[in-house]
Order: structure tokens, then sequence, then C-alpha cells
């Protein structure tokens, strides 16, 4: 069997991180590709309801990204997705949802290289924990008739 | 409540209100919602301690509000639900008039809201020692453990949707579950689909939430939902220091400090 | 077929499940969580309920689940490839510890789903069922088969019918079909010779509270009656009625989709949601909640005895057990026969 490889999604603004993400391209630095960037206004549009459905998707790892505090391109995005992301990740740690999957970073548009570290530890990182079955098992159980045994 | 039927009728005589909404006797020993429109009705009314059901739910229902200002006895989970409400726009002085039962069963008058908060504020949001114990049990869980503590615990959940219904700040008129296109939630009800609409139902009622256990005695499949949001309640103290509803101030999840504090953050 | 009247001892009863499960057999039983009775598929005797007046939930689930896939469906490169369940696949079930006004409600939901369109699907399904009746021998004030035509003791839609004889007595089994037969003849010990039984001694007595017909008559000139709203006031348009209801069948059907591929199934939907009826321009013919507490009613004794000839309730009072907010069943049926038209 091929060695596994990570899906990760990757949600990120398009100020800071997804700038940031440019750089690490356009300074031809090495990075894994088993990142899928989706690019957001802000962090603050991101919803909690998108990150549970890339585990749904068949995501085992997930990166959330943005600009530093204070950089926010308006003014306060980031800060309200920082309050978000403290409520949702308890709640996620609460019902048992493999928290260590899903990572928080601010990645400014200047840090090119820092975008390709926190994505190749992240990679590696799953990598050794193995595909999020936990989630996919139960994710894919529409087949699953007359009931719940 | 021989005080609160008197008041009733007389909020009635007056058409100070078009319907007061209490509790009445109900059957199989249970006491449920009544609505006084008029005088006689009002001798129906009754308060105990089986009187739980959060009457808030009803004072945003179309139903209801559509028949003129109202009154309301309310219990103090009711008043902080009534707070809340207030505070995100959906019942005001004009249309609501709160007839406030102590937590000695006293019926205390109020003016306006802004007496019913500082009445609510008199008194912190504790979680009860039993449900404290079940939290502190799944704290001590493994995530693995936790994972399969609440897919077994949602998977009888047949989503008939009674916790939304209860519950007195779950009023939007179309709920994110009902939409389809795009689709957040799966409409069935797999484990997957009960376990993302319990998810998605505690992180929406984050801040807002008053703990009056609505959720968990509406299902009939009494299955522990409230722990979740007893879950958020807590942690929000924690990490923010506590919410109490308030008519003026930002809510707990609209809002931040610049310097609310993380560690999980690169 | 003849009734073949039998006697199964109380301490055999765990024999026979054991028996059916060793004839690798599966066993719905009634299974209590968090202080509620459903049916569940049930590995050992231990874990069967007894002692319920009634199950949260109906049994309906078995034969109509909740959840049920209908088809598979991929898009690739040619079109796209659908492709259905197959019928083989669905398992033949012993339906274990089923009330005798849930066995009737078979039969009724059966009638919704072969009204004009057959439904492949669920007679299938209800036709791999063997159930195993149980007489009630206690009743709570939310009972009332009897005003709807049932009886504690009923022997309909049953393949055997169980009755306790006494609180700790042995059990009078009326093999009352082939199916029944069938499996009796699986554990053909377990059911011996019974010299004389009358039932009617040890079944709960079970009033009669109103007249269905009066009901279904009156029923044709109260549509624009004002009591539907008075009823319903209270009501907070959640489905916890329908979905413990036995003969509740209304359903939706969604496309799960998962990238290119998904599955169609066919969810249990309640007509006292708000959103049950609105139009995609978005009218709502039913836009408030008396029109849907009045929809609810009428189904059941209005228009399925005009076009099915069966009631669609079977006085079970699991709605009014579940109800979060005392909507009683009973209660309202018995005002509109007292209310003047």
């Amino acid at each position: 069997m091929a060695e596994f490889e990570p899906k990760i999604v990757a949600f990120v603004c398009n100020w800071c991180t997804y700038a940031g993400a440019d750089l690490t391209g356009t300074s031809r630095i090495k990075y894994a590709s088993n990142v899928r960037i989706i690019r957001f206004p802000c962090t603050g549009r991101i919803d909690y309801m998108l990150l549970i459905k890339a585990f749904d998707e068949g995501a085992d790892g997930i990166i959330v990204s943005g600009c530093h505090p204070n950089d926010c391109h308006y003014t306060s995005g980031n800060f309200h997705a920082r309050r978000r992301w403290i409520m949702f990740r308890s709640l996620c740690n609460f019902t048992g949802i493999d928290t260590e999957r899903i990572k928080f970073s601010w990645v400014s548009a200047a840090e090119g290289a820092r975008w390709a570290d926190i994505v190749n530890a992240t990679v590696s990182e799953i990598r050794e924990k193995g595909p999020y079955t936990e989630y996919h098992k139960v994710s894919r159980h529409a087949e699953k008739e007359v009931n719940h045994g | 409540m021989v005080d609160l039927i008197k008041k009733a009728k007389e909020l009635i005589e007056t058409s100070a209100v078009k319907v007061v909404i209490g509790y009445e006797e109900g059957t199989g020993n249970k006491t449920r919602a009544l609505f006084v429109e008029k005088t006689e009705d009002a001798d129906r009314l009754i308060f105990d301690s089986r009187c739980v059901q959060n009457l808030a739910a009803y004072i945003t229902k179309k139903e209801i509000k559509d028949k003129g200002k109202m009154a309301i006895a309310a219990t103090l989970p009711v008043m902080r639900s009534i707070i809340q409400l207030a505070s995100e726009f959906q019942v005001n002085d004009s249309n609501l008039l709160v007839l406030g039962i102590t937590p000695e069963s006293k019926l205390v008058e109020f003016a306006n809201l802004v007496e019913v908060e500082t009445f609510v504020h008199q008194y912190q949001i504790e979680i009860d020692a039993r449900n404290k114990e079940m939290l502190d049990k799944l704290e001590k869980m493994t995530q693995p453990e936790r994972w399969k503590f609440w897919i077994d615990e949602l998977a009888p959940c047949f989503k008939c949707y009674a916790c939304r219904a209860a519950c007195p700040m779950c009023y939007c008129s179309r709920c994110t579950v009902d939409f389809n296109q795009p689709q957040w939630i799966p409409v069935a009800s797999t484990e997957l689909g009960n376990l993302e609409w319990h998810l998605m139902r505690a992180i929406h009622l984050t801040g807002r939430c008053i703990d009056c256990d609505a959720c968990y005695n509406a299902c009939p499949l009494s299955i522990p939902i409230n722990l979740l949001t007893k879950k958020m309640l807590l942690d929000a103290k924690e990490h923010f220091g506590g919410y109490q509803p308030a008519l003026k101030g930002d809510h707990l999840m609209s809002t931040y400090k610049p310097d609310d504090k993380e560690n999980f953050i690169q | 077929m003849n009734i073949d009247k039998r006697l199964v001892r109380k301490d055999s009863l765990e024999k026979l499940f054991d028996i059916l499960k060793q004839n690798s057999k599966k066993i719905y039983a009634p299974v209590t969580k968090n202080g509620k009775t459903t049916f569940r598929d049930t590995a050992s005797f231990s874990l069967v309920s007894t002692g319920y007046i009634q199950t949260t939930e109906s049994s309906k689930d078995i034969s109509f689940p909740r959840t049920e896939k209908l088809l598979d469906y991929s898009k690739n490169k040619e079109g796209m490839s659908v492709k259905g369940i197959d019928l083989k696949d669905i398992p033949e079930v012993i339906l274990w510890g089923i009330r005798p006004c849930d066995a009737i409600g078979i039969g009724e939901l059966g009638s919704i789903f072969n009204w004009d369109y057959k439904d492949e699907i669920y007679n299938n399904r209800s036709s791999k069922v063997t159930v195993f009746g149980f007489s009630c021998n206690k009743s709570d004030e939310y009972c009332f088969c009897t005003s709807v035509g049932g009886n504690p003791g009923n022997t309909e839609g049953s393949d055997i019918l169980f009755t306790r004889m006494g609180e700790d007595g042995d059990y009078i089994a009326e093999i009352l079909t082939e199916k029944g037969q069938a499996v009796a003849e699986i554990a053909s010990g377990i059911f011996e010779r019974l010299e004389t039984a009358d039932k009617e001694k040890f079944l709960a007595d079970v009033p009669v509270k109103f007249n269905h017909n009066e009901i279904s008559e009156k029923l044709d000139k109260f549509f624009e009656s004002k009591e539907w709203v008075d009823q319903s006031l209270r009501c907070l348009g959640c489905g916890a009625c329908a979905y413990v209801c036995p003969t509740c069948a209304c359903f939706d059907i969604e496309d799960e989709a998962h990238g290119k591929n998904g599955s169609r199934v066919r969810c249990w939907d309640s007509c006292g949601f708000s959103h049950f009826t609105v139009h995609t321009s978005g009218h709502n013919p039913r836009d408030v909640q008396s029109a849907r507490w009045r929809q609810r009613i009428m189904h059941k004794f209005s228009y399925m005895p005009e076009r099915l000839s069966v009631y669609g309730c079977t006085g079970c009072g699991r709605c009014s057990r579940a109800c979060p907010v005392d909507m009683n069943i009973l209660e309202h049926l018995i005002s509109i026969q007292e209310v003047t038209v």
C-alpha cells in the first residue's frame, strides 16, 4: 500500500496568509503539496461549519490562518475570529473531535518561509497520526440502514 | 398563585395587555402554557415547581405576537431569556410586560425591562451539581472516549427539533439546518447528521444560552444535549469571565478584546 | 389459518430469544436508554426491557427507517451512473415486544405506502418483519386504543401475540399467521400445549373515551373552526409527535452529496414543521401552527378514513407522552367531540 498522504485543507485570509503563501511560491520555497488552500476575504468570515464540512468531506487535517493581531485588513476580523476559535476549539475538544488536527496560525504576507514551515509541520504531524478515520467512518455512514443498533 | 391570577385579571380587564402567558395544570401531572385572553381564563393560572417550561419561547412566535401586547409570568430563567431576546431586538417594553416570579415563588412586578435586568443581575447562572459532575466526568475522559460518548448519545436523535422549538433563543424564521442549497448540515438523521446538528446548535447558542434546560426537557428521547451548552457556558467563564444577558453592551460572541488569551494559535 | 393457542412458560422466553439468535435472526426489541424505551437491534435477552406501558418511539423505524438510502449515484466521464438499493440486502427481522396498538399501526402505515404508488422498498422491508406482539396488562391515562377500534389484546398485525397471565405469570402465545408458525417451528419445544385460556381477564382496562365515527363525521364540517387555534396556541411546531407516531408517514427526499458521488435518501418529515408546506415561491399555504395542527388531526381522522378506509391513529398515546408542551391528542379529540359546530 502506498504511504498515507494526508489531505489538509487550509482556510486562509486574502490579505495576509494567502499573500504569504503566494510569497512562499514566488520565493521558490518547496513545501508539502498536501494542502488545499481556500481563500477567504478575512478569517472573520470563516464559519465553524466550513471546518466541520472539511472533515466531513474527507480532510485529515485543517489549517486556519490569517493576519497577526492588529494587522487585520478590516481592523478587527481576526480578533473576532480568535474569540470564535477559542469557543469552537473548546466545543470540538468536548465532543471528542481531535483538536490536534485543526491548526490555527497567524501568517503575514511577508512570512513565506513561515507558511512553508507551518504546512510542513502540519503535514508531518498528520502523517504521523494517520487518516482521520474516526470522523470519516461516521461521515460515510448513510449506508447504515435500518437504524442504529 | 392568587397574586398572579389577580394581576392577570386586572391586566386583561384594563386592556393593559391582550394576553397573559402563564402555566396551567396539564395532563399526566404535567403543567403547560396557558394564554389568558379573557378574565375568566385567569383562574386556571397556576405556579409550582413543575412549571419549568421556558415560556419565553412563545414571545417570538408569530401567533402570539400578533395578539398585541403580552404579559408573561416569568421565572428567573425566563427573565434571563427575555433580557437576552431584548438585547437581540426581539422584544421591548412596548410589546412585553414581565410578571416576575422570584426563586422564592413571589410575584414581583416590573415597570420595564431595565428593572427586570437589575433583578436578574442579582443572580449568577450556576450549573447544578449533577450536571457539573457529568461535565467533570466527560472532561476526564480521553478524546476517543468522549467521541464515542457523544456519537452514542446522539445516535438516537431523530431530528424532531423539539430542542430548537423549545429554546427561546432559536427564534430564526429559517434555521441553518433548513437550508439545502447549499446544504450545511445533512438533513438525514445519521450519526454524522446528528453530530453536526448538535455542534451547530451549541455553537450558535454560545454566549446566548442562559442554561434553562428547555432543550433537554423537550427532548422526547432525553438526550443530554444541554451538556454541550453548559460546557460552552463554563468555558466562556474561563476564557472571557462569563456573561450575563444584558440590555446594553456587546454580546459575548459578537465582540472581542485585543488581549483575549489563547494558547493554541501558532 | 386457525389460531393456534400455546403456552410459553415465563422462563422459556429467554430460551426462545436465544434459539432465534442461534438461528441468526435479527431481533429488534425494546431497550431502555436515558429512561426512554425504543426498539434496537438487540444481541442479548438481558438487554430487553419489560414493564413498559408503551415504548417512546414506535416500531415504524424498522420498515420505514428515519433515514433510508434509495440509491447511490456517481458522475463520471460517461455521464451518470445510478445504483438502486438491492432489496435482497434487506434483512429478515423479528420485531419483539410491540404492543397491539403498534401492530395494528403496521397495516395503517402500509395503506399509505400502497395508496396509489406501491412502495416497493417499504413493502419489502415490511414483508420481512415477523411481529411478536405483547398484549397490554397495564395502561395509562394517555392510552385510548379502544376509542379507535383497537384493544389491549388485539391480534391484528401480530404474527404471534403473547399475553402474560398475571403479573408474574406464564404467557399465552397465539400463533396467528404462517410467518408466526414458521418462527414457532424453529423453537417448537418452547410452545407447549395449552388446555384452556381466556386472555381477556389478563388485559388492561382501557375505557372508550370518544366515538371515532362521530369525530370523523364532525371533522367534515370542522375545517374552519376556531377550536384549532385555541388548541394549538401552545404547540411549538416540533416534529416529536410525528416521529414517535406509528402511522405518520411523511418523508422528504434529499441528496446527500460528496463531490461527484452521493446518495439519495428518504428522511422522516413532519407536517408540524413550519417549512413543511413552503412553496418555492415563498408562499406557505399552512403558514400558522393552527393550520398545521388541524392537518395532523384531519389527516388521521378524516382524510385517511375517507381515502384509505383506515384511521391514522392507533390510540397508542405516544404523541401526548412525547410532546414537550403537553399537546394531548386524546384531550383535544374529546373537546372536538364536545364542541358545537
